[in-house]
């Protein structure tokens, strides 16, 4: 066994690995920038009552789900009933961030879907979403109770992840303020 | 007349609202390197000068806007990265969680040379024995039969 004869054969098996790791990976998933750092502030219109002011402060205190959507949304239709399910089992506080969309419409769509939310802040213009580093909606946001971002989801939640990864987490973060 | 006036007036205050801020010619070219090095975060592969996605307009209008405010491109290069990481440049900056990105290739390269030229060296040194030339082989064979 020579050198010559190892070396290669070494470089294709390590070049082999690294490109079957690659095929394992979801090329759509975005590292967050801000994954453990406070949740950004802003301060918009609420959705349901234009006259009220929501801001970072309504998550303040306890652990938060902070969800994207918007009611042209196709994949926040489909995830939307797993958000319903997850604020009905009352764990969690389940804040809405309307995103980009029509006040008359978002509020239809609550009134069709069912309305999850505590409430949702209203966003036409995609700002706060710019300030949550939104790519695609929907987006789903687990912040704890000091107001740091713990978790993000880009993407439809399914069962999957809501089961193993968000409810655990919001379990977790509650016992962490606790 | 005046209506016509009035009619445009109407019709150029509503784009002003929704173009960028107007910029001069160092701010524009500014604004359009700025713009062919930020990924689009929608459609992957392309900067933002490229795609149409409305998240792609709306970090030009940032980007445009802050231009105009008289932010430096390192400013607006820190606003965007604060809110989609490092991923967004097409030209990240050297730190601790790139610089495999900068210096592997070439990396690579130098180890790929250093391997050829052993190879090369080694190959090269017990590839052909001498050859005799013709004058000393006929004065051996000469010797030979003398002798």
């Amino acid at each position: 066994m020579r050198l010559s004869f190892v070396l290669p054969a070494l470089v294709v098996v390590v070049l082999i690995g690294l490109l079957g790791y690659g095929l394992t990976r979801n090329p759509s998933e975005l590292p967050s920038a801000l994954l453990d750092q406070p949740a950004p502030a802003f301060s918009v219109a609420r959705l349901e009552a234009p006259d009220q002011l929501i801001t970072q402060e309504a998550f303040a205190g306890r652990v938060a789900v902070f969800n994207v959507w918007a009611s042209w949304c196709v994949a926040c239709r489909a995830e939307h009933a797993l958000i319903e399910e997850l604020a009905e089992r009352g764990e969690v506080a389940v804040y809405g961030l309307n995103y980009k969309d029509d006040r008359t419409t978002a509020m239809q769509w609550l009134d069709r879907y069912g309305d999850p939310f505590v409430a949702s802040a209203f966003d036409p213009r995609g700002q706060v979403g710019i300030d949550y580093g939104v790519a695609a909606v929907p987006e789903t946001f687990i912040i704890d109770a000091e107001g740091i971002i713990r978790f993000k989801q880009v993407g439809p939640v399914d069962r999957e992840t809501l089961e193993q990864r968000l409810l655990p987490l919001v379990a977790q973060l509650k016992e962490e303020a606790a | 007349m005046k209506v016509v006036v009035s009619v445009l007036f109407l019709l150029f205050s509503g784009l002003a609202a929704a173009a960028p801020p107007a910029l001069d010619e160092a701010q524009t070219h500014r604004y359009h390197q700025l713009i062919d090095q930020v990924r689009c975060l929608v459609c992957q592969n392309r900067t933002i000068a490229e795609s149409d996605a409305p998240l792609a307009a709306d970090l030009r209008d940032i980007i445009g806007r802050q231009i105009a405010a008289g932010r430096s491109n390192d400013e607006i290069k820190n606003y965007l990265v604060q809110r989609y990481g490092e991923w967004v440049l097409y030209k990240p900056r050297f730190s601790a969680a790139t610089w495999i990105l900068w210096l592997g290739p070439a990396a690579l390269l130098l180890a790929a040379l250093v391997s050829a030229i052993l190879l090369w060296r080694r190959t090269g040194r017990r590839a052909e024995p001498p050859a005799p030339d013709e004058d000393s082989l006929a004065r051996i064979l000469d010797d030979e039969r003398r002798s």
